[in-house]
């Protein structure tokens, strides 16, 4: 037998990794490298014309719309049948799903109801609203109305379902009335899937106006990229296009303000 | 107010959990329950408190509560059950939202209960913000905060470590010296049955019967840790409680 080994090292380290972290500007970095790529090409003729405008020239259709004024004209057309289809279909969505949560009555007979026409694509009834509500505002509020009534049922039933039960047993032993429960215990308990399913349902809400103002409408973001689209002007329906993106981000980076704000006891 | 249990019995299924229980809790005295994991200790403080009822038998409460207590069966849970959204103060002034009291009355309750209770600095804070012990300290202010008659406790230390229970288990003494209120303190721990309890239930394993019910004379106040009497209790109760113990974790095993 040979001398026990005494030579020594250090363990070798096996940990680490799997855990995301922040690299500040690497995203617009890579957003900024795209779009020079982007216009290098467009400028030597790799990307033809004809095929994608280069972005500059969507800058200036930008530009034209914003000098214009029809910026504002498209865009206030768009939010306002926005904000009114998503907040009725919120408010509407959030009563039914707490209905469904606390009331196994409405549960049983309702639920079923409500998944059997949510994953219905809600642009395939545009016809049908059109003949319901007319050609005009209606059809348009009700098509995101319906859009993000759904989803909001959904998230939030979930979050009724989810809320911790031995929170609503502790109110019940401290005599908290059945109002009281569902207020202090039950709603501010399932809020963080509610706020989810807003995220959610804002999402769909974007993709229905453009989709509705495809087909019926004179203003609005959708009209404006339509019109474009029929007269193969692609820069300005990359304009149009880059409008919407922004838009949905911003609505993104406000519901996540409001998570902020709303959450803050939870980080 | 005292409570007397008569002839508690419950079944989930065709499983008898409980079977007969009749105890009397007492005024101003800790009954400790202690007994084997899954003897239904924690279902018996449900019926006491009127979470849950029993297939058979009533929970009989006599004498009324003091005029003062808000909520006379008050508990206290293993997991705290508070309100992550709610403040230390929050969380207390919850309980009390239902009543008819003015804001300042509220405010002095929630005032005192903090006080009592060593939270006085932490009211903003929120219940992540603090540690286990701390969170059951807010527990046992909202529980103060109610005035309750008869405390029911469902382990109330066995979420937190050896040294914060240490330190929780000498405030419960040092708040029971203060005013002598009335508890049923569901454990498995033996060393907090013999500290805090005047009289300790031993339950037997499913279905749970009273097997004994061991009285300890030495104050509550005066059991200092290491008495030899508490030692001695505590051995007995192990004794009577080790092989229902043994025999329970086999149950478990098969299912």
């Amino acid at each position: 037998m040979a001398d026990p080994d005494t030579h020594s090292r250090p363990v070798e380290f096996r940990g680490g990794g799997f855990a995301p972290k922040p690299i500040r500007g690497l995203g617009p970095a890579v957003f900024i490298v795209l779009f020079i790529l982007w216009e290098i090409g467009s400028r030597t003729g790799v990307i033809s014309a004809l095929v994608l405008p280069a972005p500059s020239e969507a800058l200036v259709a930008l530009r034209d719309l914003w000098v214009s004024g029809e910026l504002w004209l498209h865009l206030g057309a768009s939010l306002q049948r926005l904000l009114m289809g998503w907040t009725i279909g919120s408010v509407l969505g959030i009563a039914l799903g707490l209905l469904i949560g606390l009331f196994s009555i409405v549960r049983a007979g309702v639920s079923p109801l409500v998944s059997a026409i949510f994953p219905i694509p809600k642009i395939a009834l545009l016809p049908l609203f059109i003949i319901w509500f007319g050609i005009g505002e209606e059809s348009k509020v009700a098509l995101i109305l319906f859009g993000t009534f759904f989803p909001t049922v959904i998230f939030t039933y979930g979050g009724v379902d989810n809320v911790d039960r031995s929170l609503i047993r502790m109110g019940q032993s401290f005599g908290l009335s059945w109002f009281s429960i569902v207020r202090k215990i039950i709603l501010p308990g399932a809020l963080p899937a509610i706020l989810s399913g807003m995220r959610v349902s804002s999402a769909i809400a974007i993709i229905l106006i453009v989709a509705a103002e495809l087909i019926a409408a004179e203003k609005g973001i959708g009209a404006y990229v339509q019109i474009a689209g029929s007269l193969f002007a692609t820069d300005q329906l990359i304009a149009g296009v880059a409008i919407l993106s922004v838009l949905g981000l911003t609505v993104s980076w406000l519901i996540g303000k409001a998570e902020r704000f709303l959450l803050r006891w939870r980080n | 107010m005292d409570l007397h249990l008569e002839g508690i019995t419950h079944r989930y299924g065709d499983m008898t959990v409980l079977d007969g229980i009749d105890l009397k809790i007492e005024s101003g005295q800790i009954v400790c329950v202690i007994g084997p994991s899954g003897c239904g200790k924690s279902t018996l403080l449900r019926f006491i408190g009127g979470l849950e009822r029993p297939d058979s038998g009533e929970v009989l409460q006599v004498g009324n509560a003091p005029a003062e207590s808000l909520n006379p069966l008050t508990y206290i849970f293993q997991d705290f059950a508070l309100l992550p959204w709610r403040t230390v103060e929050g969380n207390v002034s919850l309980v009390l939202e239902d009543h008819d009291l003015s804001r300042h009355a509220a405010a002095e309750i929630i005032e005192d209960v903090l006080a009592r209770t060593k939270l006085t600095d932490f009211k903003k804070a929120f219940p992540r913000q603090l540690s286990g012990g701390m969170k059951q300290r807010v527990a046992i202010a909202r529980a103060l905060a109610v005035k309750p008659a008869v405390m029911l406790m469902d382990e109330p230390l066995s979420g937190l470590d050896a040294q914060t229970r240490e330190l929780l288990m000498d405030d419960l003494i040092d708040l029971w010296s203060r005013e002598k209120f009335t508890a049923v303190y569901v454990t498995h721990n033996l060393n907090e049955a013999v500290r805090l309890g005047h009289k300790i239930v031993v339950l037997s394993r499913r279905p749970g019967r009273i097997r004994e019910i061991v009285e300890i004379d030495t104050p509550i106040d005066g059991r200092r840790r290491g008495n030899a009497v508490l030692n001695q209790t505590q051995d007995v109760l192990w004794e009577l409680l080790r092989e229902e113990a043994i025999a329970a974790d086999m149950e478990l095993t098969n299912g």
